[in-house]
C-alpha cells in the first residue's frame, strides 16, 4: 500500500471558506423557508467580505497546493479581490430588486456564492483540469441565475441560450485541452511551461491553444464569440446582468491571461496574432454596433464587448506592463460597471422597470444626483480625462506601443472616439432633453452607497492612483518571475 | 489473437452502424434503442482494451441512467420530432463545411504527431504496473489522492446542478393533498368513526 501524503490545502483556504459558507447558507435557507432571503443575502455578503479578509491576510506569496493543481500568487490575489467585490455588490444590488419582482428566493445568494467559488478556482487554476472544473462550476451556477426569473420568457430564453452556447464553448475548450495534453503529456501549467520553454511548438499544440482560446474568448465575450452577450444581458434580470458584466468577466480574463502567459509564455509570437485579431474585432463591434441600440442593457452588452477588446490589447502586448494595463483596466471597469448598473436598477416608473435609453431624457431636471452619477460613469467609459476610464485606456495603449503594436493602439484610439458618441449621447439626453417622467423614489440606502463609492473612486482616481498602480504592478510581476 | 481482432471489428462495426441509425431512424424510440446498442458496443471495446472498470461504468451510467432517461423523455413528452427535424437539411451545407474543416485539422494534427522527447519526465502520474493492481484500484488511487481537488470540485458541480433543477422547476402548488402519516396515526377514533344505532326495521 503506497503511503499517501495529505495534499496542501492551505492555499485554497478562501475557496474552501466560500464553498462551506454557501452550503451552510443553503441549509439555513432550507430550514427557515422563503422568509429568510434577506438574512441569507446579508450573510452571503458577510461571508464574501470574510473571504476577502482571509485572502488579503494570506497575502500574495506564490504558493502551490493540492498536488500542483492550485496556485496562489500576487496576480491571483488581485483578481480575487476584484471578483469578491463584484459578487458582494451584486448580491446587495439584487436584494431589493428581487423582492419587488417577486423572485426573492434564498437560492439566489447561494448560487452567486457557488459561482464565486468557481471564479476563485479559475483564477487559481494551475492545471488544465482545474481550469475546466472551475469554469464549469462557475458557468453552471450562472446559467441558473440567468433564468432565475423563471416566469418570464425572456429570462428563460437568456438562460437557455447561455447554456447552449456555453456548452458549445466548453466542448471546444475541452477539445483544445485534449490536444494540448496529447502533444505535451501533461496538463500541469508548470510542466507545460518547462516543456515549451524554448518555444518549440508543434502545429497540433498550436491548434490546441487556439481551441482553448476560443473557449475562453466565449467566456469573456470577445468578438467573434460574442453572439450570446446582448440577448443574455437583455433577458436576464438586471442585477444578474450587472453580476455577469463584472465578476465572471474578470475571472475569465484572469484565466485567459494565466493560460497564455504562464504555460505558453515562450510562444507569445504564436498566440499574439489571435489576441490581436479578437481585440480589434471586439473594439470595432463594441463601438459600431452599440450606436443603434435603444435598450440600455443591450447597450451595456456592446459596451462590455468593447471594453474586453481594450483590455485584450494589454494581453496582446504580452509584456509585464501590458498585463499591468489589463489589471488596471479590469479594476476600473468593475467600478464603472457596478455604478452604471446601479443607475439602471433605479430606472423604474410606477413600479415597473423601464429599459429604453430614451427614458433617461431630462433626468438632470428630475433627479440631478442620479444624472450626475450616470454622467460621471459615461464620461469615464468614453475615456474623458481626468476620470479613471481615461487612465485605464492610456495604460493599455502605452503597453501596446512599447510592444510595437502600433496598429492596435491606433485602432483603439479611433474606436474609443466612436464609442464616445453613444456614451455622451446619454449625457446629452439627460441634460438637454425634455423630461419624460420621474423615476420612483426612494432608491434605497444601499444603492446610494454603491453610487457614491463608485463615482468617488472614478472621479478621484487621478488624485491617488498609487495603491491601484502598485498593486497591479506587483500582481503583473508575479506572472513574470525573474 | 485472431479472435480478438474479429471481436474488435464486429464491435466497432456495430457501434458505428448503430451510431448512424441513431441519427437516421424515423422513430425517436428506435433512435434511443440504437444509442443503447452503441453504448454496449463501446463498452465491449473498452473490455478488449483491458479497461474493464470504464466498460462497466459506461454501461451503468450511460445505459442505466442516461439512455433510460432519454427513453423516458421521448416516451412521456409529446414532442413532434418529425416537425423538429423539418428544415434540418438546410443546415447540411454549413454543417458539412464545419465538419470538413475539423476533419482537415485532425488530419493535419495526426500528420504532425510527435511525442515530446522529455515526456516521461513530465507525466503527471506514472502508470502503475498492470500486473500488480487492477485498473479499478489504479483509478481509485489517483482519483482520491492526486486528483482529490478535481473530484471534490466535481461534487460541487453536481450540487449546483441539483440546486439549479430545484430553483428552476419546483413550484409550491396550492391544493396539493400530501400524505401526512403522523396526522393519520394520531387521529383519534372519535374523529373518524361514528356509531349509529339503527333500530330494527327502520333503516338508516
Amino acid at each position: 500500500m503506497p503511503v499517501v501524503s495529505v495534499p496542501t490545502i492551505l492555499p485554497a483556504l478562501p475557496e474552501i471558506l466560500t464553498v462551506c459558507s454557501a452550503m451552510a447558507l443553503l441549509m439555513l435557507g432550507v430550514f427557515r423557508g422563503e422568509g429568510s432571503t434577506r438574512l441569507v443575502s446579508w450573510l452571503a455578503v458577510l461571508a464574501l467580505v470574510l473571504v476577502l479578509a482571509v485572502a488579503l491576510a494570506r497575502g500574495g506569496d506564490r504558493q502551490i497546493g493540492l498536488n500542483g493543481m492550485f496556485i496562489t500568487d500576487g496576480f491571483a490575489l488581485f483578481m480575487k479581490v476584484l471578483v469578491l467585490i463584484g459578487s458582494a455588490v451584486s448580491i446587495v444590488m439584487a436584494m431589493a430588486y428581487n423582492e419587488r419582482e417577486r423572485i426573492a428566493r434564498f437560492e439566489f445568494p447561494v448560487l452567486v456564492l457557488l459561482a464565486t467559488t468557481g471564479m476563485l478556482m479559475m483564477i487559481s487554476a494551475n492545471d488544465l483540469i482545474s481550469l475546466y472544473i472551475g469554469l464549469e462550476l462557475q458557468s453552471l451556477a450562472l446559467y441558473v441565475v440567468a433564468a432565475f426569473k423563471r416566469d418570464s420568457a425572456q429570462s428563460t430564453e437568456a438562460g437557455l441560450k447561455y447554456f447552449v452556447l456555453g456548452a458549445l464553448s466548453s466542448g471546444m475548450l475541452l477539445y483544445g485541452c485534449s490536444l494540448v495534453y496529447g502533444f505535451a503529456g501533461t496538463t500541469n501549467f508548470a510542466g507545460l511551461a518547462a516543456m515549451f520553454a524554448e518555444g518549440n511548438a508543434s502545429i497540433g499544440l498550436i491548434i490546441g491553444i487556439v481551441f482553448v482560446s476560443v473557449g475562453l474568448a466565449f467566456k469573456v465575450s470577445a468578438v467573434p464569440f460574442h453572439m450570446w452577450t446582448p440577448d443574455v444581458y437583455e433577458g436576464a434580470p438586471t442585477p444578474v446582468t450587472a453580476f455577469f458584466s463584472v465578476a465572471p468577466k474578470i475571472a475569465a480574463m484572469a484565466l485567459f491571461i494565466r493560460f497564455l502567459v504562464e504555460p505558453f509564455g515562450a510562444l507569445t509570437a504564436e498566440w499574439r496574432q489571435i489576441i490581436w485579431f479578437i481585440s480589434v474585432a471586439s473594439m470595432l463591434l463594441g463601438a459600431f454596433a452599440a450606436i443603434n441600440q435603444r435598450n440600455i442593457k443591450r447597450l451595456m452588452a456592446y459596451s462590455s464587448i468593447g471594453h474586453v477588446g481594450y483590455a485584450l490589447i494589454g494581453l496582446a502586448a504580452g509584456t509585464e506592463t501590458g498585463i499591468q494595463g489589463v489589471l488596471i483596466y479590469m479594476a476600473i471597469y468593475l467600478f464603472m460597471n457596478l455604478g452604471t448598473f446601479t443607475v439602471i436598477l433605479c430606472m423604474r416608473r410606477d413600479g415597473r422597470m423601464v429599459e429604453a435609453i430614451d427614458d433617461l431624457s431630462g433626468l438632470a431636471k428630475t433627479q440631478p444626483a442620479l444624472a450626475l452619477a450616470l454622467g460621471i460613469f459615461m464620461f469615464s467609459m468614453a475615456g474623458i480625462p481626468p476620470l479613471a476610464g481615461f487612465f485605464s485606456k492610456v495604460w493599455v495603449f502605452l503597453a501596446a506601443i512599447h510592444a510595437g503594436l502600433y496598429v492596435l493602439a491606433v485602432i483603439g484610439v479611433v474606436t474609443s472616439v466612436v464609442g464616445a458618441f453613444y456614451y455622451i449621447r446619454i449625457v446629452k439626453l439627460m441634460y438637454f432633453d425634455e423630461a419624460k417622467g420621474v423615476f420612483d423614489r426612494p432608491i434605497g440606502a444601499e444603492m446610494q452607497a454603491i453610487l457614491v463609492v463608485s463615482s468617488v473612486v472614478i472621479m478621484l482616481f487621478f488624485v491617488i492612483p498609487g495603491p491601484l498602480l502598485t498593486s497591479a504592478e506587483l500582481a503583473a510581476a508575479a506572472l513574470f518571475p525573474g | 489473437m485472431i479472435i480478438q481482432a474479429v471481436c474488435f471489428y464486429v464491435f466497432a462495426a456495430v457501434a458505428v452502424a448503430s451510431g448512424v441509425m441513431v441519427i437516421s431512424a424515423r422513430n425517436p424510440v428506435h433512435s434511443v434503442l440504437f444509442l443503447i446498442l452503441a453504448f454496449f458496443n463501446a463498452a465491449a471495446l473498452f473490455v478488449l482494451l483491458g479497461a474493464e472498470f470504464l466498460a462497466m461504468i459506461l454501461v451503468i451510467v450511460y445505459v442505466g441512467a442516461v439512455a433510460v432517461l432519454f427513453l423516458f423523455v421521448v416516451m412521456m413528452l409529446d414532442i413532434n420530432f418529425v416537425e423538429l427535424r423539418h428544415g434540418f437539411l438546410q443546415y447540411l451545407p454549413i454543417g458539412a463545411l464545419i465538419g470538413f474543416i475539423l476533419f482537415a485539422e485532425l488530419v493535419l494534427v495526426i500528420g504532425y504527431w510527435a511525442l515530446a522527447p522529455n515526456i516521461a519526465s513530465v507525466l503527471a502520474a506514472p502508470l502503475p504496473a498492470t500486473a500488480q493492481v487492477t485498473n479499478t484500484q489504479a483509478l481509485g488511487d489517483l482519483l482520491y489522492t492526486r486528483y482529490i481537488y478535481a473530484f471534490q470540485a466535481s461534487g460541487i458541480v453536481l450540487l449546483i446542478a441539483m440546486i439549479g433543477a430545484i430553483v428552476l422547476t419546483l413550484r409550491a402548488r396550492a391544493g396539493v393533498r400530501r400524505q401526512d402519516s403522523s396526522a393519520q396515526v394520531y387521529r383519534p377514533r372519535a374523529a373518524s368513526v361514528e356509531i349509529v344505532k339503527i333500530e330494527v326495521g327502520k333503516g338508516v
